[in-house]
C-alpha cells in the first residue's frame, strides 16, 4: 500500500464553496451556543455573509478554468455562472426567510417541525414566538450542496452534493407554521421520493463505473470514445438521468412537485423553485456534455422526448389548478421542458449557443419565480396565506401594486416581450432551431401558448373580477421582502429590456471543462 | 429626363426643406398648442404658407440661374435595410418648382380667405392646423426625389383631405363622405405602393434618377405593370374613372378645402405622378394608351353629370373631374401633351380655386345654402363675387384669350395631332367636352346670378368681407392672365425643357386657327343651349321629377355609386358576413374545441396526481423503465 497523498486543492477556486460551507458550519454552532434572543439576527447575518461572499468571490473568479481537488471539481465558466446565480438566489431567499412582519407570530416557520399535527403542543407552537433558527444553516447547506453540484466533475462528488442539497430541503419543506399537516406531508413525500430518485442515481453510478471503470466525468468520456457504448453504460446513463430529472422536476418525474410546492412554507418553495432548478440543470449539462458529449446520439432523442412531455404535462395540467402555488409548480414543470430545449440546443459536441442560453434562462427564471412566490407570501387570510385562486379575485382593487407586481411576474413566466421570460425563451428556442430541432420549438411555442392561459387567467381574475367581501388582506411587507420584490422585479425588467450585457456574460462563461 | 447631371444644392435652394418644415411646424404648433393658440393660430397658419411661397419664389428665381435647372438636396437616410437604401432627399427642378408655386401661392390665398370664411367657426384653429398639414404633405409629395418620399406625401395629403372633408364631423354626411374618400383613395394607394414594390424588387432603387435611368432594362410587361399601377394610384387621388365617385362627395368639407385640395392642388397629384414618371410611360405605350382612354372617358363623365346637378359645389366638383380628365388626356399623349397638360393644370388651379371661393362667398351670403334652385338674381347683390366668378367662368369655358382658352385649345390640338382615328376620336371627345362645359357652367351662372330671386324668407344675401374678396380678385386676375402669360410671355415649354426635353414641332393635322374657331363655335352653342333651357324660363324651386332618362342618369352621376355598391360594396359585405360566419363557426369552433380538449385532458391527466406516494413512485418507476428502454432502443437500433 502506498502512502495516501493529499489531493491537490486550489483553495482560491474553491472560495465560493468555502464561504457557504463555512457559513453553514458556523450557523450550526451559533444555533447551539448563542443566546436565544440574539440568535435570529446573527443567523441571518451569517447566512447572508456566506452567500454574498460566495456571490462576490464567483465574480472575482470569473475567467477561471481549472480542474481541482484531484479532478473531482471543475471550476469553469458554467460552474461559476451557475454558482453565482445560486448564491444570489440563496441570498434573496434568506431575506424571504427573515421576514418578520407578515406572520402574526413573527416567523413563517415553526419551532418544532416534528410535533404531530393537530396535537395540543402543535396548537401551542402555532402562536409561539419562540422559534428555532435552524432554517438558516439548513439553507446554507442546501446552497452549498447546489453549488458543489454544478461544479462536480466526478459522479461520486455529484452524488454527495445531491444529498447535501436534498436533505436540508426535505427538512425545510416540513417547517411551515400554518397548515402543519400539509407541510409535514410534503416533507415526507419529498423525502421518500427523493430517496427513491437518489437510489436510481446511485445505481446508475454503479453501472457506469462497472462499464467504464471510473467515476470521473473526463475518464468516462474517454472510455466512451474508446470502447463505445455498451448496454451497461447506457442503462447506467438512463438511471443517472432519472435521478437528475427528478431534481429538475421534469415530467414524468415531476409528481412530487405540486404537492411539495404547495405544502412547503412559501419562502422555502421560492427557494426550491428557483435555486434547485439551477443546480439540477448545472449537473444535467455537465453529465450530458462532459461525460457523454461524444455519444450524444444515445441520449439526444430521449432528452428531446422528455422536453416535449414535460412542456405539455406542465402546461396542460396547469390549466385546471385552483391553487396559486400548485399552478406555479406546474409552471415550473413546463419551464423544465423549455430548459431542456436549451440543453438540446447545445448541439453535437456542445458547440451551439444552447449553454449560454440555458444559463441565461436559469438566471431569469430563478429571479422571476422567486418574485412570484414572494408576492404569494403577501396575500394573506386570517393567520396564513390565501393561495386559492378564488381568493385572488379582484385583488387589483384592494392592492394595485401587489396585483401589478404579480401580473408582471406572470407575464414574464408566460414569456411576453419586454420581460426576462421572453429573452430567455427566445435564446433557448433560437439555440434549438440552430441545432435543427425546430419541431421541438414548435411544440415549445404551442406549450407556451397553452401555459399563457393559466397565467393570464390569474391576471384576469385579479383585474376583472369583483373582490369577495371577505377576501384576503394584503400584508405590509417588511424590508426584507420589499428588497426581494424590488430586486426580482427590476431584474425581470432589465433582463427583458436590455439583456445584452448579461447575455454577453453568459456567452463568455459558456465553457465546460473536465 | 435629360441626361444632365443633377447638381447638389447651394444657396437658398439648400434650404428648400424649409418649404416643408414651415407649414409642418405651423401644424404642430396649432395642434399641440391647443386652445392657447386659438387667438392667433389662424394668423400663424397663414404666415407659414406665405413664407413658404416667398421661399419658393426665391428658390425658383435662383433655379433659373442653375445649369440644367435641377438641384438635389440630400437630407438624411430614411430607410436602410438589406439592399434597400432610401435616402430622404429633395429634388428641386422646373416641374417641382411649378407645383411649389401653385401650392404655396393658391394655398396662401386660400388661407387668407379662410380667415374670413371660418371666422365664426369655433374650431378655426383646428382647420388651419389641418390646412398647414396638407400644405406640408403636398410639398413633400412634389419635392421628394424618390417614390417613397412621394408616397409619404401622398398618404399625408390623403390624411389631411380625410380630416378636412370630415371637418364638420358632427354631420353624418361629412363623416360618410370622408370615409368614402379615404377608402376609395386606399384602392389607388395600393396601386402606387405595389408599383413602388415592383420598382424595388426589379431595380433595387426607388429614386427618380435610379428608376428612370434603368427603366429600359426591364421587361416590357414589368414596365406596363408599373405604369398601370401608377395610373391606378393617380386615378384614386385625382378622382378619375373608375375611382371618381369620392370627389363630388368630398364637397361636404368647408369650401376653402374644396378650392385648395379638391380643385387646385391635391387632385392634380395624379397628373404630377404621371408627368414625373414620364420615362416610365415613354417605355410603355400600352399604359400610356390606358391613360388616354381614362382621361377621355372621365372628361365626358364629369361634363355630362355636371349638367344635371343642382348643388353649386357638386357642379364645380364634376367640372373638376372633367378638367382633370383633360389633363390626363394631355399627359397620356406623351411628349406632345405634357406641357399642355401642366399648363392647363396651372390655369385650372387659378380659375377653379377662384370659382370655388366664389361659390363659398355665395354660400356665405346665402346662409350656407348650396342648392342653385334657391339662388337667382345674385348679380346685383354680390357684385365683387359676381364679377370674379364671372371671369373664372369665362376662363373655364374657354372664352377667347382668357386662361382656359389658351390651355384647353392646346390640349385639343395635341389630341387631334395624335393622328389617325385615335386622334379624331380623342379630339372629338375633347371638343364635345368643351361644349358640355359651356353648357353646365352657363346653367350655373344663370341659375345663380340671373333670373328671379328664389331664396326663402330670412335669407339676406350680402357681399363677403374684403378678407374673402381680396383672394377672389387675385385669382380672377390669374384666371384672366395666367394662360396668356404661360403660353406667350414665359412659355412653359421652355421652362420645362430640362424635364421633358425640347418640344417637338408637331405636324398639325388641322390648322390651329381652325381648331380654335370650331371650339369657340361649339362653346357658343353650349352657352346658347343653356340659355334656351335655363335662362329663358323660370327655374322651378324643386327639381322636376318627370325628366328624360338621360337627365335622370346624369343626376345620379351615371350610376357610379350604384355600380360601386353592387360591384364592390355588396359583395364585400357578403364576403365579410361569410368570413364572420367562418370565424364564428370554424375558427372559434377550432379554438374553443382545442380549449375544451385541453381542459378535458387536463382534468383526466390530473387524476394521476392522486396524492399517494406509492402511485408517484410507481409513476417514476414507469418513467425510469421508459427512459432505460428508450436509451437501449436507440443504442441497439
Amino acid at each position: 500500500m502506498g502512502a495516501i497523498e493529499a489531493p491537490d486543492l486550489s483553495l482560491a477556486a474553491l472560495t465560493p464553496l468555502l464561504f457557504v460551507f463555512g457559513a453553514a458550519a458556523v450557523g450550526v454552532l451559533v444555533e447551539a451556543f448563542a443566546p436565544r434572543d440574539s440568535r435570529h439576527p446573527v443567523q441571518v447575518v451569517i447566512a447572508l455573509v456566506g452567500m454574498v461572499g460566495a456571490f462576490v468571490s464567483t465574480l472575482l473568479l470569473a475567467g477561471t478554468r481549472e480542474v481541482t481537488a484531484a479532478g473531482a471539481l471543475a471550476v469553469d465558466g458554467a460552474a461559476l455562472f451557475l454558482q453565482a446565480t445560486i448564491a444570489g438566489l440563496g441570498a434573496l431567499s434568506v431575506l424571504l426567510f427573515a421576514e418578520r412582519s407578515l406572520d402574526p407570530a413573527r416567523s413563517a416557520f415553526v419551532a418544532s417541525a416534528a410535533v404531530p399535527a393537530g396535537s395540543a403542543r402543535d396548537a401551542e407552537l402555532a402562536t409561539s414566538e419562540h422559534v428555532q433558527t435552524e432554517i438558516y444553516p439548513l439553507a446554507s447547506f442546501a446552497v452549498a450542496g447546489m453549488m458543489l453540484f454544478t461544479a462536480a466533475n466526478d459522479l461520486l462528488v455529484m452524488f454527495i452534493a445531491l444529498e447535501v442539497l436534498s436533505l436540508p430541503l426535505y427538512l425545510m419543506a416540513g417547517m411551515a407554521r400554518r397548515r402543519r399537516l400539509l407541510s409535514q406531508e410534503a416533507a415526507v413525500k419529498y423525502f421518500l421520493l427523493g430517496a427513491f430518485a437518489s437510489a436510481f442515481f446511485l445505481y446508475g453510478l454503479a453501472l457506469v463505473y462497472g462499464a467504464t471503470g471510473s467515476v470521473r466525468l473526463s475518464e468516462i468520456r474517454e472510455a466512451v470514445s474508446v470502447s463505445g457504448t455498451g448496454g451497461l453504460l447506457v442503462l447506467g446513463l438512463g438511471l443517472l438521468i432519472v435521478g437528475l430529472m427528478f431534481k429538475a422536476s421534469v415530467a414524468p418525474f415531476h409528481t412530487w412537485t405540486p404537492d411539495v410546492y404547495q405544502g412547503a412554507p412559501t419562502a422555502v418553495t421560492a427557494f426550491m423553485g428557483a435555486a434547485t432548478k439551477v443546480a439540477a440543470f448545472g449537473a444535467i449539462l455537465r453529465l450530458l456534455y462532459v461525460a457523454f458529449g461524444t455519444a450524444d446520439w444515445t441520449w439526444r432523442p430521449l432528452v428531446y422526448g422528455l422536453a416535449i412531455v414535460s412542456m405539455l404535462v406542465g402546461a396542460v395540467l396547469g390549466l385546471t389548478q385552483t391553487d396559486v402555488k400548485r399552478m406555479l409548480a406546474y409552471s415550473s414543470i413546463a419551464h423544465a421542458g423549455f430548459l431542456l430545449t436549451g440543453v438540446i440546443g447545445l448541439g453535437p459536441g456542445g458547440t451551439g449557443s444552447g449553454l449560454s442560453a440555458t444559463m441565461f434562462y436559469l438566471l431569469a427564471y430563478g429571479l422571476t419565480t422567486l418574485g412570484a412566490f414572494a408576492v404569494v407570501t403577501l396575500v394573506r387570510e386570517g393567520d396564513g396565506e390565501a393561495t386559492h385562486l378564488s381568493q385572488w379575485a379582484g385583488l387589483a382593487q384592494r392592492s394595485p401594486l401587489t396585483a401589478a407586481l404579480m401580473t408582471f411576474f406572470l407575464l414574464a413566466l408566460a414569456g411576453i416581450p419586454l420581460t426576462s421570460g421572453f429573452t430567455g425563451k427566445f435564446a433557448v428556442f433560437r439555440a434549438a432551431i440552430e441545432d435543427g430541432a425546430w419541431p421541438l420549438v414548435v411544440v415549445a411555442v404551442l406549450a407556451s401558448a397553452i401555459a399563457a392561459f393559466f397565467y393570464l387567467r390569474l391576471v384576469v381574475l385579479m383585474y376583472f373580477s369583483d373582490a369577495a367581501p371577505d377576501g384576503p388582506t394584503v400584508g405590509v411587507a417588511g424590508l426584507p421582502t420589499t428588497t426581494v420584490l424590488a430586486v426580482t422585479a427590476a431584474a425581470t425588467l432589465v433582463l427583458g429590456v436590455v439583456p445584452g450585457a448579461v447575455l454577453d456574460i453568459a456567452e463568455s462563461a459558456a465553457v465546460l471543462v473536465g | 429626363m435629360t441626361g444632365s447631371e443633377t447638381l447638389p444644392a447651394d444657396g437658398l435652394l439648400a434650404a428648400s426643406w424649409l418649404l416643408i418644415a414651415l407649414p409642418l411646424a405651423g401644424a404642430a404648433v396649432l395642434l399641440l398648442g391647443g386652445r392657447r393658440t386659438d387667438r392667433w393660430g389662424h394668423l400663424l397658419g397663414t404666415a407659414t404658407v406665405v413664407a413658404a411661397f416667398v421661399i419658393g419664389l426665391l428658390c425658383t428665381v435662383q433655379l433659373t440661374g442653375v445649369e440644367g435647372r435641377s438641384v438635389q438636396v440630400e437630407l438624411f437616410t430614411f430607410i436602410q435595410t438589406g439592399n434597400l437604401d432610401v435616402s430622404a432627399g429633395l429634388l428641386f427642378d422646373p416641374l417641382s418648382a411649378l407645383f411649389v408655386l401653385l401650392i404655396t401661392g393658391v394655398g396662401a390665398l386660400i388661407h387668407v380667405y379662410s380667415i374670413g370664411y371660418m371666422a365664426h367657426d369655433n374650431a378655426r384653429r383646428r382647420f388651419f392646423a389641418y390646412l398647414n398639414l396638407f400644405v406640408a404633405a403636398m410639398l413633400l409629395l412634389v419635392l421628394g426625389d424618390n417614390y417613397v418620399a412621394l408616397y409619404v406625401g401622398w398618404e399625408g395629403v390623403g390624411l389631411a383631405s380625410y380630416l378636412l372633408i370630415a371637418f364638420w364631423y358632427q354631420r353624418p354626411a361629412a363623416a360618410t363622405a370622408a370615409k368614402k374618400a379615404f377608402i376609395m383613395n386606399r384602392i389607388g394607394d395600393v396601386g402606387l405602393a405595389l408599383a413602388i414594390f415592383i420598382m424595388f424588387a426589379q431595380l433595387g432603387t426607388t429614386s427618380y434618377a435610379g428608376v428612370h435611368g434603368s427603366v429600359g432594362l426591364l421587361a416590357g410587361g414589368t414596365v406596363t405593370a408599373i405604369g398601370l399601377l401608377l395610373l391606378l394610384g393617380a386615378c384614386g387621388k385625382s378622382g378619375q374613372f373608375p375611382l371618381q365617385a369620392w370627389l363630388p362627395d368630398a364637397m361636404e368639407g368647408p369650401t376653402p378645402v374644396s378650392a385648395l385640395i379638391h380643385a387646385a392642388t391635391m387632385v392634380t397629384a395624379g397628373v404630377y405622378l404621371i408627368a414625373r414618371s414620364a420615362p416610365v410611360f415613354d417605355a410603355t405605350p400600352t399604359a400610356r394608351n390606358v391613360v388616354l382612354v381614362i382621361g377621355a372617358v372621365t372628361l365626358l363623365i364629369g361634363a355630362i353629370v355636371g349638367c344635371a346637378q343642382d348643388d353649386i359645389k357638386k357642379v364645380l366638383a364634376y367640372s373638376t373631374v372633367s378638367q382633370i380628365g383633360y389633363m390626363f388626356l394631355a399627359v397620356g399623349l406623351g411628349p406632345a401633351g405634357y406641357v399642355a397638360g401642366l399648363a392647363h393644370l396651372l390655369t385650372h388651379g387659378f380659375f377653379k380655386a377662384g370659382l370655388f371661393l366664389g361659390a363659398g362667398s355665395v354660400m356665405h351670403g346665402m346662409g350656407d345654402e348650396t342648392d342653385m334652385r334657391r339662388y337667382g338674381a345674385l348679380a346685383t347683390r354680390m357684385k365683387v363675387t359676381f364679377v370674379t366668378f364671372g371671369l373664372g367662368y369665362l376662363a373655364l369655358i374657354g372664352f377667347p384669350f382668357l386662361s382656359g382658352w389658351w390651355t384647353k385649345d392646346a390640349i385639343i390640338e395635341a389630341a387631334l395631332d395624335h393622328g389617325g382615328t385615335w386622334g379624331w376620336v380623342l379630339g372629338g371627345v375633347a371638343v364635345l367636352g368643351a361644349g358640355l362645359t359651356a353648357f353646365y357652367m352657363t346653367r350655373l351662372m344663370l341659375m345663380t346670378f340671373f333670373g328671379q330671386a328664389r331664396w326663402g324668407d330670412g335669407v339676406h344675401p350680402h357681399e363677403s368681407p374684403p378678407v374673402m374678396t381680396a383672394p377672389m380678385i387675385v385669382l380672377a386676375v390669374g384666371s384672366v392672365a395666367a394662360g396668356f402669360l404661360l403660353v406667350q410671355v414665359f412659355p412653359l415649354s421652355g421652362w420645362l425643357e430640362p424635364v421633358f426635353g425640347e418640344p417637338a414641332e408637331a405636324a398639325h393635322v388641322v390648322a390651329p386657327i381652325v381648331v380654335s374657331v370650331v371650339v369657340t363655335v361649339v362653346v357658343a352653342l353650349g352657352v346658347l343651349t343653356a340659355w334656351l333651357f335655363v335662362g329663358r324660363r323660370e327655374v322651378p324651386v324643386t327639381a322636376p321629377v318627370r325628366v328624360s332618362p338621360v337627365v335622370r342618369a346624369a343626376r345620379r352621376a351615371l350610376y357610379a355609386d350604384t355600380v360601386n355598391e353592387s360591384l364592390f360594396m355588396r359583395p364585400g359585405m357578403w364576403l365579410t358576413r361569410a368570413l364572420v360566419f367562418v370565424d364564428n363557426r370554424g375558427v372559434d369552433g377550432v379554438v374553443n374545441g382545442a380549449a375544451a380538449a385541453l381542459g378535458g385532458s387536463s382534468s383526466r391527466l390530473g387524476r394521476a396526481q392522486t396524492g399517494f406516494v406509492r402511485s408517484y413512485a410507481l409513476g417514476m418507476l414507469g418513467g425510469a423503465v421508459l427512459v432505460a428502454g428508450a436509451l437501449v432502443a436507440v443504442t441497439a437500433g
